[in-house]
């Protein structure tokens, strides 16, 4: 693999500037004559808005402009999209309430935008934004799903009786109910989903600057794809044409998902700079985030197993409410449905799956993909089920996800998904012995006699990630292909430039993509760079979420790089008079195989520059493009395994080890992966025991800052132990399944049913915190 | 508006700001040292960490003019020229930052609890406890922990060498 190859633990290039405070994000970002916005945000969960008076604000110095949603309606601003298309049961399509970026007349969660003040700094557009008197009239709101669902319940929208969005089901019902009418044992189980605030820890940003002369904006913005971004922000907002827009997203301060969408700020921006003819800045701040990024999970869930004498899982049936909040984001729709409902399989062998998923409107902040987006749902039900299932029918946890575990690859679930490959025993027996499971009963005994209760949880899961080939979303509903783009450029000295349209906002991209280069070329990493991020810079991409870029944007740059070595081959060869056939390349030269004849690499590219002796007909120069998109999904798996104490007196939980087998295909650089690993095991533990984001009944959020909502901290969570077992992708030439989101995806169950074991008792919702979990030790 | 004197990364400086301006506001703001983040408004996130007179504070949770005076040292005054201080090499080698908004504040946080438990003698051995415990005014979202917990560790190993060197 080489020192700076695939596999190789290389620190990463892009840390000098992180740790040296060098970093560039957009509220680091000054523009001459830049002036600054303040949002004039709904206190209530719904309200018509009556009267907007600006008139004292406007006369406060240094204040330039407040901007109301009427006049986004008068300049023909476009609503937001969502841009996943899904088809209800009865063939009628979702039903979509209008959402424009500044409410115009209701408002329906705490938190949207009825105005914003433009002022000369952001102190001022504060002092404004209070001057501004919104008399709003209060209407009757509903936060719960099956409140929502309820006759006589608050209406959300004209557009969707009853807050209903979709009835969406999948798979097939009458085989399903047969299964459970010749079942042996049914498993019942209902499960919450809790609701979470993605929290990264660089709130929104946007600067919007626009040229009048050339009627060109530019817009720097915290997005996990600036290419999409525009694409939307062009195509169905009517901001302007894409050639008139470039999208910047520069060092981006982490994403999980919420910064994939295009939101009302950004657009707003925008189109408050041609009004006011400056720059405008926004930069949210924390409760801004709670309030305004898109929320997710919010599921109601009620899930039956059936079971045969032997202990086959036969049958399962899933009905699931899952709350959108006030609006639909942008591929909020295929969260709970082509995301979640997909992945009921799990790692096991059913033969009959019927899902039934019921997409609900609340006076909430909007729903959408969050790390693992609909996966961890899925994940989580199907193992909690598992686990009740073993309690159930007085068997070990681990045995009966053996006895029903998929071995034959390739595999055709009943919802849709076909498996490539995996070996989920191999991981699941990694996982056993990393934490002596077989040793647990002793010292589960130990801890009862020190007077806590131990509990060992095991959750296997399963993703699919590397999404997506375009084909298959596409005939599913989604607006966009989800391919990737990557371009090679050689500069005539050797060094090399990448561009790709994936968008690194943590995952480590300038060094794991350099890493394919270093293995393919021989050349230093210091010889390469990543270009990305800037939509004048790279023509076209998909964007980094969905654990895709390594399976998918490194795949692109690998198709770009075969092209650009073939021709560096025919040059080589020219130059070596040998035959093409008997080029090869090696630590960085092209050399006659069998002979002591070599060019070094920066001289072809030198050749390919000068054109002075190269093989008739070619063109000059070295730069080649590809665009690839993905024959399939790539499935993940693993096992994670629990190991915890619970203090009977308080409810505490402390981990006592946690380990977690992974396979992720082939790995690039394994520090990073294991990174990635770690952070998406805190966010899964996060959302076992601390976090979840509150509304009272009147969908007052109760969760807006760090004060209430609970992030994990340093000491919440343990160290991590972490392994590796392969079985390399058949569907893209690297054999990599991704590793983004994994750890958010399996984590929860598996707290879960430690805590459950170690209390002896099965019915307990997330987040266990002390109360909770007290609670159930004490219940009758 | 209040001048407000003090001493940044070793270098005196005298700037007009406005007396609600809250110290991370200066340093962004006026002195252009966007090293120091703000994550959230409530003094909870940590991103805003500096060293005032050689102690970590949070300065987004102080006035400027709390800092006339003082002696500030920020994320960017850390490295002795090209060569990084031994927290910066630590969280690099140990893969201890993703997105690396957090970071600057971890970084200054860290090496404030090192300082504190390097200076109690051979009594200070930080362990993975005390720095998990520890770091709990510093909020991640990226690492979940694992790697800044063993970068610290490394660091303070580093930085005892290094002091007993001088």
């Amino acid at each position: 693999m080489g020192v700076e190859g695939i596999g190789a633990r290389v620190v990463r290039k892009e840390d000098k500037r992180f740790i040296t405070g060098k970093g560039r994000y957009v509220d680091d970002i000054k523009l001459v004559g830049m002036t600054h916005a303040q949002f004039i945000r709904s206190p209530h969960a719904h309200a018509k808005v009556k009267k907007i008076d600006s008139s004292a604000a406007l006369k406060m110095p240094g204040v330039v402009a407040v901007l109301t949603g009427q006049q986004l309606v008068d300049d023909k601003v476009g609503n937001l999209i969502c841009g996943w298309a899904i088809t209800s049961k009865d063939g009628s399509p979702m039903k979509m309430g209008a959402w424009p970026a500044m409410a115009p007349e209701t408002v329906r969660f705490v938190g949207q935008a009825v105005a914003v003040v433009i002022a000369d700094s952001k102190n001022l557009a504060r002092d404004a934004a209070e001057a501004v008197v919104v008399d709003y009239e209060e209407l009757p709101a509903v936060a719960d799903v099956h409140a929502a669902i309820k006759a006589g319940a608050p209406q959300l929208h004209p557009e969707a009786p009853g807050n209903q969005v979709y009835d969406w089901v999948i798979g097939d019902e009458g085989a399903t109910d047969a299964a459970f009418a010749k079942a042996a044992n049914v498993v019942k189980l209902d499960v919450t989903n809790n609701r979470l605030a993605p929290n990264a820890m660089e709130p929104r940003a946007a600067i919007a600057d626009y040229d009048a002369a050339e009627e060109h904006f530019t817009l720097y913005t915290t997005s996990q794809n600036p290419h999409v971004a525009r694409l939307v922000l062009s195509a169905f907002y009517n901001i302007a044409p894409e050639h008139k827009l470039r999208v910047i997203a520069p060092d981006v301060g982490g994403g999980f998902g919420s910064k994939i969408f295009i939101y009302p700020e950004e657009m707003v921006a925008l189109w408050a700079s041609k009004k006011v003819g400056r720059p405008v800045k926004w930069t949210g701040d924390r409760t801004e985030a709670f309030l305004t990024d898109a929320h997710g999970r919010d599921h109601v869930t009620h899930a039956e197993m059936a079971f045969d004498a032997s202990n086959k899982i036969t049958g399962l049936k899933v009905k699931t409410y899952a709350n959108f909040g006030a609006y639909m984001s942008l591929f909020s729709s295929s969260v709970p449905t082509y995301l979640y409902a997909t992945l009921l399989s799990g790692q096991y062998n059913i033969p009959a799956i019927h899902a039934e998923v019921i997409g609900v409107y609340t006076n909430t902040t909007p729903v959408d993909a969050y790390r693992g987006a609909g996966r961890p749902e899925a994940s989580y039900l199907i193992e909690r089920l598992m686990e009740t299932a073993a309690r159930q029918l007085k068997v070990d946890p681990a045995a009966l996800r053996r006895t029903n575990f998929i071995t034959q690859f390739p595999h055709q679930t009943p919802v849709i998904m076909a498996y490539d490959t995996g070996d989920f025993n191999a991981s699941l027996d990694a996982a056993m012995k990393a934490i002596d499971y077989a040793g647990f009963a002793a010292r589960k005994a130990k801890a009862k006699a020190d007077g806590k209760l131990r509990g060992i949880g095991v959750s296997c899961y399963i993703e699919a990630c590397g999404i997506a080939p375009s084909k298959a979303v596409g005939s599913l509903g989604a607006g966009v292909g989800l391919w990737e783009s990557a371009e090679v450029r050689v500069n005539p000295v050797g060094t090399i430039e990448i561009l790709t349209g994936s968008h690194s906002h943590g995952q480590g991209h300038e060094t794991t993509f350099c890493q394919l280069v270093a293995e393919r070329l021989g050349v230093p990493i210091s010889q390469v760079s990543i270009v990305h991020g800037d939509t004048d810079k790279v023509q076209f991409g998909m964007g980094t979420y969905g654990s895709r870029s390594a399976a998918v944007g490194l795949t692109a740059i690998l198709k770009a790089m075969e092209k650009m070595e073939s021709k560096a081959r025919k040059i080589a060869a020219h130059a070596l008079e040998a035959s093409e056939a008997d080029i090869v390349i090696e630590n960085g030269e092209f050399k006659v195989t069998g002979t002591d004849k070599a060019i070094a690499f920066p001289m072809v590219a030198l050749a390919a520059y000068t054109a002075h002796n190269l093989p008739d007909g070619m063109e000059p120069g070295l730069k080649e493009s590809a665009f690839y998109d993905p024959t399939n999904f790539t499935f993940p798996a693993g096992t994670y395994i629990c190991e915890l104490e619970v203090d009977a007196g308080t409810g505490k939980t402390s981990f006592v080890n946690f380990v977690a087998a992974d396979d992720f295909g082939r790995l690039i650089n394994p520090m990073i992966v294991e990174g990635q690993v770690h952070g998406g095991l805190a966010q899964g533990i996060g959302q076992a025991l601390l976090e979840h984001a509150i509304y009272d009944a009147n969908g007052q959020p109760v969760t807006a800052s760090f004060m209430d909502y609970a992030m994990p901290r340093a000491d919440d969570l343990p160290s991590f132990n972490l392994s590796h077992t392969t079985t390399l992708c058949p569907g893209n030439p690297l054999g990599i399944k991704g590793c983004g989101e994994a750890g958010a995806i399996g984590a929860s169950a598996a707290v879960i049913n430690a805590i459950t074991d170690a209390i002896g008792k099965n019915n307990l919702e997330m987040p266990a915190t002390p109360d909770r979990v007290w609670r159930t030790i004490h219940a009758a | 508006m209040s001048t407000v004197k003090l001493t940044v990364n070793g270098k005196a400086v005298a700037v007009d700001v406005e007396d609600r301006t809250l110290l991370v506001h200066l340093l962004r703001d006026h002195l252009n040292l966007t090293g120091t983040h703000v994550g959230c408004d409530t003094s909870q996130c940590g991103a805003c960490v500096v060293h005032m007179d050689g102690r970590a504070v949070k300065s987004c949770t102080m006035l400027a003019g709390q800092a006339d005076g003082a002696s500030i040292t920020t994320i960017e005054g850390i490295a002795k020229g090209d060569e990084l201080h031994p927290m910066q090499a630590a969280f690099r080698d140990n893969h201890g930052l993703q997105c690396g908004y957090c970071t600057p504040g971890m970084i200054m946080s860290a090496i404030d609890i090192v300082h504190r438990h390097n200076s109690q003698g051979a009594g200070g051995q930080l362990d993975e406890a005390t720095v998990r415990q520890e770091l709990e005014g510093n909020i991640c979202r990226c690492t979940g922990y694992h790697n800044i917990v063993k970068a610290v560790l490394d660091a303070a190993g580093r930085m005892k060498v290094a002091q007993a060197a001088e």
